[in-house]
């Protein structure tokens, strides 16, 4: 399977989906991480340096798509949701502009740069303003077609890439659609609901309860706003029991979004897998292993998710 | 600029004190302090120097404002209802649960605002992307924007800054309102801004000092702006905070509190008598 951090998909997607004279990319001195130095190469006079100012660049962008452009403003998401999070709610939320954030970098997968560089909070923090569309691809194919939907919504789009190089969970005929979840495996024990480079963990779970004659369900969901009420609903109604993984704080990311459906809809016993502390230095996956990102942790999870159906 | 149309603006500048004052009166908060010390200003804009069409708002090519000390919203209701972009009569229902007239900028919801602004340093970032937008587009709109003193004291203003002067933004002009004041006192008090203009200068921006309310150095200073190329032009603009109503004037307890029914129709009684007085001009 091929191997590719969902940063690069951003920079190879915004070359291909490029030409529209109107979108313009912004960097905040990080260019060569983010890979819009892609773009910038491809489009050098729709390249605009920001230096090492977020909040400034986040509202240039509001700026630039006031007057008709789409602006993609890039940097890692600590500095985009995190720093910038007053701007972004305040320029480009309230005002529902067609700025797109291009946050990378995202999660504890950033790996050796430490807890100041782990952003576990973006996703609950882009998700609490009205009208932000949020995505967090799962692979390379994902993540590309994340930003060509992007440039065909009109408005504000949060989209969360990876430093860490993920193996493909989609096809090359994959057919995605902005707010709408993947049922990737079917299932009727329990259903795994997850996101990012978790969808990959998902699978490998899923194989390992077959073991225990378990048969699961695997939902990939990339756009966690608006979430896709729909497939979740079925899941809890169809299988009676739901894990959520994320590389994201347990407050406020999939894993809250899911349980405000299921509470909502259907309820049924909803694990949550998240992180619930800072990140730390390492490996990345030796950080799964700690915070207990993996598709052990996630196959006893769903154990417990079963044994607390009524 | 001639004396007929410095009394012509004088007057218009008074009327949108008056509905300003209306605003914060009907509202019983707002901020009415700073929004009579850009009234003449805004007045300049909008009546002799922006490329603007209350019948086309969202005309591409306009000229654009943003008004980055984003409270002083009163003052741009009132010049935006007396150039006809909504009703006068609607100022009545400022900051209301039924009215769209919000208690900060919302350029969603009020016709002429080009930007939604309210938190402070924010909206002069908007100005020099809107500025940047011009010179990618070769468009030859200009865009303006005005911050309070005060509001220099925001940290991202000055990432603007250095952004506008990088870029060679010649299109985009600053205003400063320099009243002197800001909620919790004088801003050299509070925490010095000043020397504003070596400031501005340092980050490699045209700076121009003058009188907030004196119409002919103003335009002449915009003109100065217009004709500077290569670099983004602030002029620093000594102001008084309370503009034309003796009880406001250089009084920062006016910054964010509104009058009673008293002091209210003093205010208008005083606006009024100096309108009368211009009107009976030759």
């Amino acid at each position: 399977m091929a191997k590719r951090a969902t940063r690069e998909s951003y920079g190879a997607a915004l070359v291909k989906y490029g030409a529209n004279e109107n979108i313009v990319v912004l960097d905040a001195d990080l260019s060569k991480s983010t890979k819009t130095d892609m773009f910038k190469a491809a489009y050098p006079d729709r390249f605009i340096n920001m230096g090492i100012a977020e909040s400034n660049m986040m509202c240039v962008a509001a700026g630039l798509a006031a007057s008709g452009k789409i602006a993609f403003a890039s940097t890692f998401a600590m500095f985009a949701a995190g720093r910038a999070f007053e701007q972004v709610r305040n320029s480009i939320g309230y005002t529902h502009l067609n700025v797109k954030i291009g946050a990378t970098h995202a999660g504890i997968s950033v790996g050796e740069d430490g807890a100041s560089h782990q952003c576990l909070e973006d996703v609950a923090l882009m998700r609490s303003i009205p009208g932000m569309v949020v995505i967090n691809p799962a692979d390379d194919i994902e993540a590309q077609l994340a930003v060509k939907a992007a440039i065909e919504h009109e408005g504000p789009v949060y989209m969360r890439f990876g430093r860490l190089a993920v193996e493909d969970v989609n096809s090359e005929d994959y057919q995605f659609e902005l707010g709408k979840g993947v049922m990737l495996a079917d299932g009727k024990d329990a259903s795994i609901i997850a996101t990012g480079l978790m969808v990959g963990e998902a699978l490998k779970a899923r194989e390992l309860l077959k073991a225990d004659g378990l048969d699961v369900r695997v939902i990939n969901i990339h756009t966690i706003k608006p979430i896709d009420a729909d497939i979740i609903e079925k899941a809890a109604k169809e299988t009676g029991a739901i894990v959520t993984a994320e590389e994201h704080y347990i407050m406020g990311g999939l894993g809250s979004a899911v349980a405000e459906v299921v509470c909502a809809t259907h309820p049924v016993p909803v694990k949550i897998i998240g992180t619930d502390r800072f990140g730390k230095s390492g490996k990345p996956a030796q950080l799964f292993e700690e915070y207990g990102l993996t598709a052990a942790n996630i196959a006893d999870k769903v154990k417990e998710a079963i044994s607390l159906k009524r | 600029m001639d004396k007929k149309r410095v009394k012509e603006l004088s007057i218009i500048a008074n009327k949108v004190r008056k509905n300003a004052l209306t605003a914060v009166y009907s509202a019983a908060s707002g901020h009415p302090g700073g929004s009579l010390s850009i009234a003449d200003l805004l007045t300049l804009l909008y009546f002799e120097v922006m490329n603007v069409d209350p019948k086309n708002p969202k005309d591409e090519n306009r000229d654009r404002f943003v008004l980055s000390k984003g409270h002083c919203a009163p003052a741009l209701y009132g010049v935006l209802a007396e150039k006809g972009f909504f009703p006068v009569a609607d100022i009545k229902g400022f900051r209301h649960i039924d009215s769209y007239l919000q208690g900060h900028p919302d350029m969603n919801k009020v016709p002429g605002v080009d930007m939604s602004t309210g938190s402070l340093g924010q909206g002069i970032s908007v100005a020099g992307g809107m500025a940047l937008a011009a010179k990618l587009d070769n468009k030859s709109y200009r865009v303006y924007s005005v911050l309070g003193d005060g509001e220099l004291e925001e940290g991202q203003v000055w990432e603007q800054a250095m952004f506008a002067a990088h870029y060679k933004l010649d299109n985009l002009t600053a205003f400063v309102d320099n009243n002197g004041l800001q909620i919790d006192g004088d801003v050299s008090k509070v925490m010095n801004p000043n020397p504003i203009d070596e400031k501005f200068r340092a980050f490699g921006w045209h700076v121009i000092i003058t009188d907030a309310h004196d119409f002919e150095k103003l335009l002449s200073a915009i003109e100065e702006a217009k004709a500077t190329k290569g670099k983004p032009t602030v002029i620093i603009m000594k102001s008084v905070k309370g503009k034309n109503v003796s009880f406001m004037e250089n009084n920062a307890g006016w910054h964010g509190s509104a009058p009673n029914k008293e002091q209210y129709e003093q205010a208008v009684s005083e606006l009024d008598a100096k309108i009368a007085e211009l009107e009976a001009m030759a």
